[in-house]
């Protein structure tokens, strides 16, 4: 197993926002996680990526005990996450912000030939790689977000809803990428709002719902479930 | 629909006059009218003299930058105005103090190497003494911030604030007990001995001990020189450490967003510690430079050039590595100037008033980001 997260309780102060949540991701799979605002999915990313701490509960990666492990270190075991909102690092220009996604790998030669590999696969970001991250449009700073992870050669791949404030187009597009990302060896662990294009692409799904995993099943029995459709789907499926 | 939209009026005269920023522009030009014509006339008068001026600006100019990147690198990454930042400059001058008078650091080479080039044994010992200052900095200031600041990185901005006014208090009376470095002005001794060339009629001559210096002429000691050429190199690094290496993008995306660096495996504490520690060796730097253009050290000696730096961060753009430096230059010759041809007395209040003036005009000082969403 890629990722096992047992029983996950996570505070912030006195709030309890992760209620129990156990899930887990296959090697080479896309699980998606989706649930309404505030239903803890950004609270579970980030506590996989060491930002916050379990105070109940455990996750291991690849068989490893991960839930007290350093952020830095979590990376370099190849963690990655896209966070929500994209977080680029506005005064700094594109290029940096890739070397950034490099920052922990120390070889230069693969470091150039991963960034070469990265500005093909994005174009536009080629185009602006002088520019300063915060100049960029919302598509493209998701692009470049995107690109950044890549820079570090994930294992797993965290994304913390790529689809957030883009036009339809540009969703598809990026869904597009994960999937081809997904097929060059990432596992993937998708958290969206947009239910129907992420239950669309992944193998296996689960709802979470204020901090409870409520439902779970492959993505196609999802987006069939009655349950999906009324809250998720827009009633109509 | 009918929207309520508040009735505004055009402002009047003097409504528009004492808005800030209408005031500041008027101020601004006012000053820049009465400084272009009095300097104006100073360089015709007297061109040596003023150029004399301008280098004595430049040089005290450039010690103040020094120490002005400190405040704004460490308020760039943790939002804080490290108020020991002064007292750490003095412990800069007080280590060169004790390397030079007890340890005869800078005499090092000459004991190994006694057939040496003298002057090459003076560069030598001279740098020894800097690294050694600006090491000794470094680690009083990671110290500094592990011990006080760090536990508090969490707590409101204003708890370490006070703790950093604590540090320097502390660094100053612990400085002033007997058995450290007491109370008293201490002279100090170079480290390498001062050559004062006259630039006159005569040309360029060095001049002699007990010699007058001939009116008209405009003397330049290697002091100013070894600061100037000390202070650009030290800049240059820094510019380059932080556009180029590994280490300075992970301190530029830190301040930026210290959640996401972490998310690029950044270790923000270690990257947090290397800014302070940076900070402080360029302040210690500052002490030993400083103490070599006034030969004398003294436990408070920080408090006026600190706070001196820290004006001259704010008026670059606290935050910003190059607003420090312009800040500090600007701040260099408006003390200078105004000492040599409006007022010796008056000089730090004119010297403030500017920082005011400018403030008026950008809040956030000349290379200050309009304000940002909290990184
Ligand atoms: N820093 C915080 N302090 C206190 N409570 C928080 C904090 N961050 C999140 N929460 C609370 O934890 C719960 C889960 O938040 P989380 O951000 O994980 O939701 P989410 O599923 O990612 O929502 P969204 O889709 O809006 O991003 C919410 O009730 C939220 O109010
Ligand atoms: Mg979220």
């Amino acid at each position: 197993m890629m990722l096992e997260v047992k029983d996950l309780n996570v505070y912030y102060g006195a709030i309890h926002a992760l209620k129990g949540v156990t899930f887990h991701v296959d090697k080479g799979e896309i699980v998606t996680l989706i649930g309404a605002n505030g239903a803890g999915k950004s609270t579970t990313l980030n506590t996989i990526s060491g930002l916050l701490r379990a105070r109940q509960g455990s996750i291991l990666f690849q068989g490893e005990d991960i839930t007290r492990t350093m952020p830095q270190d979590i990376v370099r075991k190849g963690i990655v996450q896209v966070p929500e909102g994209r977080k680029i690092f506005a005064t700094l220009s594109v290029l940096e912000n890739l070397e950034m996604g490099a920052y922990l790998n120390k070889d230069k030669a693969q470091i150039q030939r991963d960034l070469e590999m990265v500005l093909d696969r994005f174009p536009r970001l080629r185009e602006r790689r002088n520019q300063y991250g915060g100049t960029l449009s919302g598509g493209e700073q998701q692009m470049l977000a995107i690109a950044r992870a890549l820079m570090s050669r994930p294992t797993l791949l965290l994304l913390d809803e790529p689809s957030m404030g883009l036009s339809p187009i540009l969703v598809e597009q990026i869904f597009e990428i994960i999937q081809d990302i997904n097929q060059q060896g990432t596992s993937i662990l998708l958290v969206e709002q947009n239910a129907q294009m992420a239950l669309s692409i992944a193998d296996r799904g689960y709802v979470l719902e204020t901090g409870r995993v409520v439902l779970e099943g492959p993505a196609q029995e999802l987006l069939h479930n009655p349950m999906v459709i009324e809250a998720y789907l827009g009633g109509h499926g | 629909m009918n929207r309520s939209e508040p009735i505004r009026k055009a402002p009047s005269f003097l409504e528009s006059l004492v808005q800030r920023r209408t005031l500041g522009y008027l101020l601004l030009g006012l000053v820049l009218l009465v400084a272009i014509w009095r300097l104006g006339n100073a360089l015709l008068e007297n061109p040596s003299l003023f150029l004399q001026q301008v280098t004595n600006g430049l040089q005290i100019g450039f010690v103040y930058a020094l120490i002005a990147l400190g405040y704004t690198m460490v308020y760039g990454i943790v939002r804080l105005i490290n108020f020991a930042h002064g007292d750490v400059f003095m412990v800069g001058a007080f280590t060169s103090f004790y390397a030079i008078s007890r340890i005869q650091l800078h005499l090092w080479t000459r004991a190994l190497f006694p057939d040496l080039n003298p002057f090459i044994a003076d560069v030598i010992g001279t740098i020894s003494v800097v690294l050694l200052s600006m090491a000794v900095c470094a680690l009083l200031a990671v110290t500094i911030e592990r011990v006080a600041y760090k536990p508090l990185r969490n707590a409101p901005r204003i708890s370490a604030l006070i703790t950093a006014i604590g540090v320097s208090f502390f660094l100053e009376y612990f400085g002033a007990l007997n058995f450290v470095y007491t109370a008293n002005y201490i002279t100090y001794r170079r480290p390498f001995d001062v050559i004062t060339w006259v630039i006159g009629d005569q040309g360029v001559q060095v001049l002699q001990k007990g010699q007058e210096v001939p009116a008209g002429a405009i003397i330049f000691s290697n002091i100013s020189f070894i600061i100037i050429v000390v202070s650009i190199i030290l800049l240059v690094l820094l510019q380059y450490f932080v556009k180029n290496t590994r280490t300075g993008k992970a301190m530029r995306a830190t301040a930026y967003d210290r959640q996401t660096a972490r998310l690029m495996g950044v270790d923000v504490d270690a990257t947090i510690s290397t800014t302070f520690a940076i900070g402080a060796a360029l302040a210690g730097a500052a002490g030993v430079l400083y103490a070599i253009a006034y030969p004398q050290v003294v436990f408070w000696m920080g408090i006026i050039p600190g706070l001196k730096a820290f004006v001259a961060a704010v008026l670059g753009g606290i935050g910003s590595i190059p607003g420090a430096v312009v800040g500090a230059l600007i701040l260099g010759q408006a003390e200078t100037l105004s000492a040599a041809y409006i007022s010796t007395p008056m000089r730090d209040a004119i010297a403030f008033s500017i920082l005011i003036i400018v403030l008026l005009v950008r809040p956030t000082g000349i290379f200050g980001e309009a304000q940002r969403e909290k990184a």
